[in-house]
């Protein structure tokens, strides 16, 4: 579903990602891992379309196609969705409105007719139901005066009812109690599927430890320094992170 | 230019000339040119008089440039101070009027037509110098409503349009209304009885069609005991290198227990991206609350001119009484307006409340300026003002000057404002979910007005998200 070739990405001049290849199928989870700016965030916006970043080299495929060369709402239109580390505030707007408008946004380029509100709030509790949440939410503006745990949940809620095929997290982990932290994890894992691939993108292992993971992969100093399986990010919990730094510079 | 900045460039909609006869008077003004305006109009005497006296009074008044606008000289005796066209419609029938005026008003979307209509909402069309066409008079009147062109209501009415003309905006209040008093060519008037809730919306249309004019509209709305009205007006201009100017007088009475709901959407012509043409809309409107419990409550979205230069007030002195003022204000390109309201608290327990939201994008600047001042008598007198900027861009600016001057001491006075910038982040955000740039932009800017647009009637509200679109295409990408 996704494939990445000798991705090198520069923000402002600097180059954070240096080289990057990964490969994912539908139907699995990747997890990328790493410290503090080795270039997950990056990753992921970029995969999203941010123009703040830069391709120098490298491709990257979606579905066969040049998801580089794609604007950010015709990836989002082909179902690639990115749940953001800092979501933003809009005012004035509720969320119920802003989600509507983004599936209204999908369904007109899959050629579907739109929905009004009264549809839309129909499938909205159909999708609430599925990962068992309640619709508290939909009718404050966009994340304003969300707290930092509904910020995230609302990106997944957003998820959900946008029903991506490749769906990234930013740490979305990030600022989440442990409460907060299991709702998500149980709606995400509610949320796989076999046409679905996840790219989740984490600090620590411990979100892994409710969502298991296919492949996981180290990301330090813009590369991928290795891959494995789920008890990969047991042994970066008990070893941190610096032997990968290190072993990357001999290598 | 950056991508944010890439996004403001629709041609202005209502640029078009409509190719029609016209009868201009020469450029230039001077007591004759007042005595011929009023002639035309076929006026009383004391009239002309009222004229005259504004007009030797405003000889010795100095043009204002205390407000945060640019501009050059304005040469007076060089605009055109009356110009129409010369196929007008006789009583209440469209028969003789020219048919591209009717094309001109179905074009800008307000037919008057019989046949064709708004459906609930009663609409004056004033092209340059006269009003064209008042369409449901015969409607109101069964309501004793009257709603008519103004000049008609010096000749038919006089002893109401003497009995409040300039008792809210004297002749000698400031220049541009002094200038106003002395040539208003057209505007409305709307008196709606005792008791009585006027049955449909009321509008005003104004276009400026002529080139080298001004228009001068003078518009006074009474509404007595009791009764409730919601008048709406909007404007256009045709896309011209000249500036043309228009200074209005808007004049609102509400009497005890009385509610006048006055609402505008202007679109002036505001000028190309260099600056060159576009409207110079310098603008007195004030209501008086001289009735107990009465409201007056301004609602302004303003998306043209090249200048704007008004200031919406209400003079609380019922006690009791109620001001608003809700506020859009765009400025794109090279656009300027320095804009905001008076809220002059006279009466016990009276109350104001000033919603005012700025969007610069462009080069445009925007000010806000606003007085709240509440006087000795005014115990218990409360206000509520919020003023938000928003900038898109990194060439615009936004400015606020809120004067607040309190002489009782048992006021409550609150004040927020805010300034915020359209971010990459948040265009993005929303683009990332399926958006194109420009709904992102529009649903941004749509939700920080959202407090004003709830405001405007249903009908307009559309028409003013629609327009802030339109203005700022092109302001992001």
């Amino acid at each position: 579903m996704l494939e990445i070739k000798g991705l090198h990405v520069s923000v402002a001049g600097t180059e954070i990602l240096r080289g990057i290849d990964l490969s994912v199928r539908a139907g699995e989870v990747h997890a990328i891992m790493g410290p503090n700016g080795s270039g997950k965030s990056t990753l992921a916006q970029v995969l999203a379309g941010h123009p703040a970043y830069t391709v120098a080299a490298g491709t990257a495929t979606y579905d066969g196609k040049d998801l580089l060369a794609l604007k950010p709402e015709e990836r989002a239109r082909d179902g690639v969705f990115l749940a953001f580390q800092y979501p933003v505030e809009i005012r004035g707007i509720t969320n119920s409105y802003f989600l509507r408008s983004a599936v209204n946004a999908l369904r007109k380029h899959r050629g579907q007719e739109e929905l009004d509100p009264l549809d839309f709030l129909q499938v909205l509790e159909e999708k609430l139901k599925a990962i068992g949440w309640d619709d508290t939410l939909m009718n404050r503006p966009v994340n304003e005066g969300f707290s930092g745990g509904e910020k995230k949940r609302n990106e997944i809620l957003q998820l959900a009812v946008l029903e991506p095929r490749l769906a990234i997290l930013d740490e979305t982990d990030s600022g989440l109690d442990i409460d907060a932290l299991k709702t998500v994890a149980h709606a995400v894992n509610k949320l796989r599927a076999p046409d679905r691939a996840f790219v989740i993108v984490t600090h620590y292992q411990r979100l892994l430890n409710y969502i298991t993971p296919d492949v996981v992969h180290v990301l330090a100093d813009g590369r991928i320094v290795k891959s494995g399986g789920p008890e990969l990010a047991h042994e970066l919990e008990a070893k941190g992170y610096d032997w990968l730094r290190a072993g990357a510079m001999v290598s | 230019m950056t991508s944010i900045e890439a996004q403001v460039q629709q041609p202005y909609k209502y640029g078009f000339v409509t190719d029609i006869e016209s009868d201009v008077v020469p450029a230039g003004l001077n007591e004759d040119v007042v005595r011929l305006i009023s002639a035309k109009k076929g006026e009383p005497g004391w009239m002309l008089d009222w004229r005259l006296k504004a007009y030797r009074n405003w000889l010795k008044m100095e043009e204002p440039h205390w407000p945060n606008v640019k501009y050059g000289p304005i040469d007076y005796q060089a605009i055109s101070y009356y110009a129409a066209p010369k196929k007008l419609p006789k009583l209440d029938s469209l028969d003789q009027v020219d048919p591209k005026l009717v094309a001109t008003f179905e074009k800008l979307g307000i037919p008057i037509e019989e046949q064709k209509r708004l459906s609930g909402v009663a609409v004056d069309a004033v092209f340059d110098s006269v009003s064209v066409a008042t369409t449901f008079q015969a409607e109101l009147a069964k309501y004793g409503v009257i709603f008519c062109p103004i000049s008609e209501a010096i000749r038919e009415h006089p002893e109401l349009v003497q009995q409040y003309l300039g008792t809210v905006v004297p002749y000698n209040d400031n220049f541009f209304a002094a200038l106003n008093s002395a040539v208003f060519t057209d505007g409305s008037f709307v008196y709606v009885p005792k008791g009585v809730r006027c049955p449909m919306e009321l509008s005003t249309y104004f276009r400026i069609n002529a080139s080298s004019t001004g228009q001068f509209e003078r518009t006074l709305i009474i509404a007595d005991e009791g009764s409730y009205v919601s008048y709406l007006e909007g404007c256009s201009a045709p896309m011209r290198d000249e500036h043309q100017l228009h200074a209005a007088v808007v004049e609102l009475v509400a009497l005890d227990n009385a509610t006048i709901k006055y609402s505008t959407i202007q679109n002036w012509y505001p000028g190309d991206e260099e600056g060159k043409g576009g409207i110079y809309n310098f603008v007195t409107k004030r209501g008086k609350c001289a009735g107990r419990n009465s409201k007056v409550s301004w609602t302004q979205v303003e998306t043209g001119s090249a200048i704007t230069w008004k200031y919406p007030g209400c003079i609380l002195q019922g006690d009791s009484s109620i001001g608003e003022f809700y506020s859009v204000a765009v400025t794109n390109q090279r656009q300027q307006a320095d804009t905001g309201t008076k809220m002059i608290h006279l009466g016990k327990n009276t109350r104001s409340t000033i919603v005012s939201k700025g969007i610069s994008a462009g080069r445009g600047q925007n000010t806000y300026r606003g007085l709240v001042k509440i006087m000795k008598g005014a115990e218990g007198a409360r206000n509520y003002s919020q003023c938000d900027s928003m900038l898109i861009g990194d060439q615009c600016g936004a400015h606020t000057f809120p004067y607040i001057d309190v002489r009782n001491s048992s006021a409550i006075m609150e004040h927020e404002a805010s300034t915020s910038k359209i971010g990459e982040d948040q265009i993005f955000y929303l683009r990332q979910r399926g958006l194109s740039a420009e709904d992102a932009v529009s649903m941004i800017v749509n939700g920080f007005c959202k407090e004003v647009f709830k405001e405007l009637p249903m009908e307009f509200a559309v028409e003013a998200t629609r327009l802030l679109g339109i203005s700022l295409e092109g302001s992001v990408g």
